[in-house]
């Protein structure tokens, strides 16, 4: 087996089997469970009524992001069931030894936003969380992937998981992206190409010249959504951009332990020769920004394009459009630039970051959001939220009228009071938007948030390229990260 | 633990839409609950009521008087797409569904679904257009889907083999728990532990934080 090409998924899959038994799944080690309060409390009270400890405490951290408030701290939660769920993990994790960034805790936030910033998310690593969006994590060249709760009781106990091995599919990103095109709009674009089931079964690998020479943080925005793509899992092969990010944070090897850790992450990326069950290719040159239309994250246009007709459409898929035209109240063939807003939200586990936070402020510095429009910018982290404020982007974020609030999920799963109205039209950083996703009856856009900021001054769809007096846009957000701490 | 499940007799219910999303069988706003309580009445809220809380008219799906009671689902490609969330699974089992028949399903779904002794069946598309055309013409006949003999008996006697997971075949029908088939195991974990020390500790400095 050593002598034939591996893809990077092969050497962390072939690292992690503990056991392999004719007609059963693997059992599959995993080196990292993060824990969040939602899709956690079930899993302990079966462990419980096993009589089960925690495995593995030590490779297990846990926090509260999906239905904690943004607002100030100090307010009670009104929301009495969200309440005894933050209860609950932390009770949780006092009683099976599990470190918990919890309310108060300057670690605390999305936990696919913490995970990275404080260096637990390491290159070669399996990483599992009962969340979707786990494969942010594969910007690092880990092998991370959402569960189910049955799967993260599994995991409490046994540190392991029964796994069928996936299939690979290579996403190839060539050429080099335009002034105020992002790691957003390669998502977009990719998933508008293949549709939300067209990696079913597969785990993507992106490479190409526009994937390296995106930052970690961009990086970590392309994988996230990997599971709107339908793939389970995204990984990017580690590199420097990989060790420069990782080098000195809290919990990444340190002196000798980092030089043999960079040694082993060196010989990780796919062997020359490696195949795929699967490739595509995409011109990055030719990308343009991407707005979703629909009430899938696979229905999206270039910003300069029109809404389909379903006429235009496969005879299977005009149903689907017709239907979500209708739920987003959206006249086919019309330019997807211009629609009218409500709402804008800036954050979420795909665009919380602090070059995130840049970006938006790069717009919304001396300029003011639209008449009637609410701007909630929410920062992935505390850490993200500590860091902005440092550079005054609270201030420039204020000054515009948006709302600059504490971190969690949001608005992008509207289960802590952050939610659109029915009817209300939202563009949002976010990954979904299914309909009622960011509220019951809400319409979502789902952007970049270069084009989220330039549509909050417009107070309608804006391509940021286009917003009077921008000169000149990002392209690769090269400024440093959170520091390390 | 899990209850044995052999095979399920059952009118069925057609759902004809593609990529019907997990916020859509159960919203995220009924994840708030920390047991499996009241997710019976979460399963596809949004479809079913107004958001002032009306039931819709005509009434959605599986709140048709006729489908009342009924354990299968006919629906569109690849159904449970988006969220990791086992509350949809767990929703769907509460209101008393056994088995769905689609194209294909999303990975995490079909994951979850397994672990619940709920049957993601997959046919082809011929087969679905069949099955859809079978079922406009007679809406009231009853299909048995018998996981052990992995095969489907429609109204009048016609049958198609259809293809699981083997192993969760296997757990299925005992109702075997999986942790426990892991636990069995653990000298392999063991050994692969031993041989691989953890790359963090996450309790590191857990005074500080």
């Amino acid at each position: 087996m050593a002598d034939r090409p591996r893809t990077l998924v092969e050497k962390i899959w072939d690292d992690h089997v503990v056991a392999s038994e004719p007609g059963a799944p693997a059992i599959l080690a995993i080196d990292l469970h993060l824990v969040h309060e939602v899709t956690s409390p079930q899993a302990f009270t079966g462990l419980r009524a096993r009589g089960l400890k925690v495995r593995k405490p030590g490779q297990t951290v846990a926090t509260a992001d999906h239905s904690i408030p943004t607002l100030d701290p100090s307010i009670p939660i009104a929301d009495e069931l969200a309440a005894k769920q933050l209860r609950q993990i932390e009770e949780n994790c006092r009683e099976f030894g599990i470190p918990f960034h919890g309310k108060g805790s300057p670690n605390r936030g999305i936990v696919h936003v913490i995970g990275p910033e404080l260096g637990l998310t390491q290159p070669g690593m399996t990483i599992v969380c009962g969340d979707s969006h786990t494969a942010t994590h594969g910007a690092f060249g880990a092998l991370a992937f959402g569960i189910g709760t049955s799967e993260i009781e599994m995991v409490l106990a046994t540190q392991t998981l029964l796994q069928r091995k996936p299939k690979t599919f290579q996403v190839r990103i060539d050429g080099r992206l335009r002034p105020g095109v992002g790691a957003k709009d390669i998502i977009l674009a990719l998933i508008a190409r293949i549709g939300i089931g067209g990696g079913t079964g597969h785990v993507i690998e992106y490479t190409g010249d526009a994937i390296r020479a995106l930052s970690m943080e961009e990086r970590m925005t392309v994988c996230n959504m990997s599971i709107e793509g339908g793939a389970r899992a995204g990984l990017i092969a580690p590199d420097e951009t990989t060790f420069a990010y990782l080098k000195g944070r809290r919990f990444a090897p340190r002196g000798e332990a980092w030089d043999a850790a960079v040694a082993r992450w060196r010989a990780l990326p796919s062997d020359e020769g490696a195949t795929y069950d699967r490739t595509i290719v995409i011109d990055g040159d030719a990308l343009e920004p991407m707005v979703t239309y629909g009430t899938n994250p696979g229905m999206g246009v270039p910003i300069s394009g029109r809404i389909p007709s379903p006429a235009e459409l496969e005879p299977g898929a005009r149903d689907d459009l017709g239907r979500a035209l209708a739920y987003m109240g959206l006249e086919p063939g019309a330019s997807i630039a211009g629609r009218k807003l409500d709402v804008v939200f800036i954050g979420s586990c795909t665009n919380g970051r602090i070059e995130d936070m840049r970006a938006a402020a790069s717009i919304l510095r001396g300029r003011h959001v639209a008449d009637g429009l609410r701007v909630l910018v929410v920062p992935g982290s505390q850490q993200v939220k500590k860091q902005a404020e440092s550079e005054g982007l609270h201030e420039v974020f204020k000054a515009a009228g948006a709302e600059w609030r504490e971190s969690g999920c949001s608005m992008c799963i509207a289960m802590n009071g952050d939610q659109l109205e029915p009817g209300q039209y939202g563009i949002s950083t976010s990954n979904r938007n299914f309909e009622g996703r960011q509220g019951k009856g809400g319409r979502t856009f789902l952007a970049s948030p270069l084009t989220a900021a330039a549509s909050a001054v417009a107070g309608v769809v804006t391509d940021p390229r286009t917003l009077p007096g921008v000169a000149s846009l990002p392209t690769v957000a090269r400024s440093s990260a959170v520091e390390a701490n | 633990m899990p209850e044995p499940f052999v095979k399920t007799t059952s009118r069925v219910i057609a759902i004809p839409r593609a990529n019907i999303d997990t916020d859509q069988i159960c919203p995220a706003r009924f994840l708030k609950i920390t047991d499996k309580a009241g997710l019976a009445d979460a399963l596809f809220f949004d479809w079913r009521f107004t958001p002032d809380g009306q039931r819709r008219q005509p009434p959605s799906f599986i709140d048709e008087p006729r489908n009342a009671g009924r354990q299968i689902l006919l629906v569109g490609d690849n159904f449970g797409a988006g969220s990791s969330r086992e509350h949809a699974p767990w929703a769907l089992r509460a209101w008393g569904v056994r088995a769905i028949f689609s194209t294909s399903f999303a990975d995490i779904f079909r994951g979850n679904s397994l672990k619940n002794a709920l049957l993601p069946i997959v046919v082809s598309p011929e087969r679905h257009a069949s099955l859809t055309a079978l079922l406009a013409a007679n809406p009231d006949g009853e299909w048995t889907v018998d996981l052990e003999a992995q095969k489907v008996t429609l109204p009048g006697g016609d049958s198609f083999d259809f293809e699981i997971d083997p192993f969760a075949r296997t757990m299925i029908l005992p109702g075997t728990d999986e942790v426990g088939y892991v636990l069995s195991r653990l000298p392999a974990i063991e050994a692969w532990e031993a041989a691989h020390p953890a790359r963090v500790d996450t309790r590191e400095g857990a005074a500080t934080r």
